[in-house]
């Protein structure tokens, strides 16, 4: 069986949909009528030129934005508009394209935040550090500690996020996403800004992360090399349109997407 | 050079977590609180119990409650003062109707008082943000020290519209009062202050110092996490009114005896929030160091001259108090805008580095 077969097989049912989502900001129209699927452990890139409304999607998906039309499902369950909690509670991650750490925390901290929703602790077992607070605590570093291995973050566990460099913070922000346990996770160009080795990493990371935890991923991402190479399906957005949906190989011989990107003759 | 932690190895996360993880942080803070409960209470004179110490820690109190608030979770207050002013009028209004309860007991319960009227000043925290904020809780603390003065029912009715501190006792020992030792009052502020320190620190470390802290640094971010913001700083606000209240109860009732209204007008919150800034935002530590600068410095200036063998006239003293209590404190922004604490970290990486600079 080859690797793409099996890759194949993996992937399941869609798991999160958008169905002719439309969002306006007073008159500006950032998406018009977008609907795509995304199915269980698949890497599901989207792209398109600048202002394309993207990263808009993104944030309709996770509830950051309410869409005036159309209907998101996600697992079996519509939504009209998302609500940020209510999207990471039933297991939606999402990492930004400005990197959106909490600057003043160390990377253990910032990645322990990420199991909020997972811990249980009140205010009074927390103040006087009670056996059950201990215990949770202890048993959610665990967990913590095995997603800094899984990334290789150990040396700058305790170092303030703001001293480090931009890659590293990149890095942090997935492994904070990833104490969320999400089965979906949202990337926001998560390699804008790296040298060629550092998106290596990062793309060895997300397939990892794909592959190991079986997390179902949605990408934006202006490197055409990175996602034309793993990525499942591909949707094209152009202002605010859906213009193409496939597989990159579909996508790349699309007449559509070769004149958005390169321009067409009036 | 004595401050490294190499070869202290920690093989268990519990170990890694815990409060004071380097063992010569143990040790000092083991002969600090030695100090504080033995030594000084043997050794210190009255003065330096009434009018430095007590002072100092009720003061760090406060300013830890307003540094929950402003330092961890990043929402600025100014209602300081009159959080502190529910607490000492709850407390009086707590021991005018339950006489024969601890007054210990009376204390903690007013700074729950203080945590309620806190949450609902907290209210507006969710809409607006940084100075605005500033400017909402401003109005708390106007509204509350209106209060303080046009409801008698607050203080009893008495003429002088003010507060006296009844005598009470524990175990037969005057704890409140005019008769009570200053040694007492001290070692029971010093009591409560160390448990309520160490709980803060707890909380911290904890789920609920990272929430707070999160919301600090990016409330988007801590949004799409799964935190909810109402909850978290409506918790922060309640908890750090309550470290207020507690204070301000302890400063009746432990400290000077009797109160007006005036106590816990705005200077009061400037005070502590001056406190806060120049100890350090976001860190426990800092609240004492800014207490013990901002109390202590105008007393070492004053006595100054005296121990040099100067004559200044006491007028004259007291006027360049505030000159050099001024400069000194644009002198310590300006060398470490983010405070006292943050200087004691840089002193003890260079401590650890030594001899090396780096």
């Amino acid at each position: 069986m080859t690797e793409t077969e099996a890759r194949a097989q993996r992937i399941g049912a869609p798991v999160l949909a958008v169905e002719e989502v439309s969002l306006t900001f007073g008159g500006v129209r950032a998406l018009t009528e977008v609907s795509f699927d995304v199915r269980e452990h698949e890497v599901r890139a989207i792209i398109g030129p600048n202002g394309a409304g993207k990263s808009s999607m993104l944030n309709v998906l996770n509830g950051f934005y309410q869409p005036q039309h159309g209907i998101i499902r996600f697992r079996g369950r519509e939504f009209r508009g998302m609500k940020p909690h209510v999207a990471a509670t039933m297991g939606i991650g999402r990492t930004f394209q400005n990197i959106a750490l909490f600057r003043g925390m160390t990377v253990l901290d910032n990645i322990m935040v990420g199991r909020n929703l997972k811990m249980r602790g009140n205010l009074l077992q927390e103040a006087f550090w009670l056996p059950a607070a201990r215990r949770e605590e202890i048993e959610h570093r665990r967990a913590v500690e095995e997603i800094i291995d899984f990334l290789e973050i150990q040396h700058i566990r305790r170092t303030p996020v703001g001293q480090l460099p931009y890659g590293l913070q990149k890095r942090v922000e997935l492994a904070r996403a990833l104490a969320m346990e999400p089965s979906v996770l949202l990337l926001d160009e998560p390699m804008a800004g790296m040298n060629l080795e550092e998106k290596q990493d990062m793309c060895r990371f997300v397939l990892d992360v794909n592959d190991h935890y079986g997390t179902t991923i949605v990408l934006i991402e202006h490197d055409m090399g990175v996602v034309m190479d793993i990525s499942d399906r591909v949707v094209v957005l152009d202002y605010g349109s859906k213009i193409a949906d496939g597989t990159p190989d579909q996508v790349r011989s699309d007449q559509a997407v070769i004149d958005a990107y390169l321009g067409v003759a009036h | 050079m004595f401050y490294r932690e190499v070869g202290q190895y920690k093989t268990s996360y519990a170990a890694d977590q815990a409060l004071l993880p380097i063992l010569q942080d143990r040790i000092g803070i083991a002969v600090i609180l030695l100090i504080a409960f033995v030594a000084v209470p043997l050794t210190a004179s009255n003065f330096a119990l009434d009018s430095v110490l007590i002072p100092i820690l009720v003061l760090s109190l406060a300013a830890t409650g307003l540094n929950l608030l402003t330092g961890y979770t990043g929402l600025l207050s100014l209602g300081t003062g009159g959080f502190m002013g529910v607490g000492a009028f709850a407390c009086y209004k707590l021991t005018t109707f339950f006489p024969n309860v601890n007054i210990i007991f009376l204390i903690l319960c007013s700074g729950f008082f203080a945590a309620a009227i806190g949450t609902v000043f907290g209210l507006p925290s969710l809409r607006i943000k940084g100075f605005y904020l500033a400017v909402a809780t401003l109005a708390a603390q106007f509204f509350l020290s209106w209060c303080f003065i046009r409801i008698p029912w607050l203080y009893n009715y008495n003429i002088s519209a003010s507060i006296e501190v009844p005598t009470k006792t524990m175990f037969g020992l005057a704890v409140t009062g005019p008769t009570a030792s200053s040694v007492t009052r001290y070692l029971i502020v010093l009591s409560i202050v160390a448990a309520l320190v160490l709980m803060a620190a707890n909380l911290m470390r904890g789920r609920i110092g990272r929430t707070w802290m999160a919301v600090r640094d990016m409330d988007l971010a801590a949004e799409l996490i799964g935190i909810r913001l109402y909850q978290t700083k409506l918790l922060a606000f309640a908890v750090s009114s309550f470290y207020c209240g507690v204070a301000g109860a302890m400063m009746v009732f432990l400290w000077l005896g009797n109160a007006e209204s005036e106590s816990f007008n705005i200077n009061q919150s400037f005070l502590i929030l001056f406190m806060v800034i120049i100890g350090g935002l976001g860190s426990l530590l800092g609240s004492f160091l800014g207490a013990a600068l901002i109390w202590g410095l105008p007393i070492v200036l004053r006595h100054a001259p005296d121990y040099l063998g100067l004559h200044i006239r006491s007028a004259t003293v007291d006027q360049s108090t505030f000159v050099i209590l001024g400069v000194l404190i644009i002198f310590f922004l300006i060398v470490e805008p983010h405070g006292l604490a943050r200087l004691w970290q840089i002193g003890k990486q260079k401590l650890r580095v030594w001899p090396f600079p780096y």
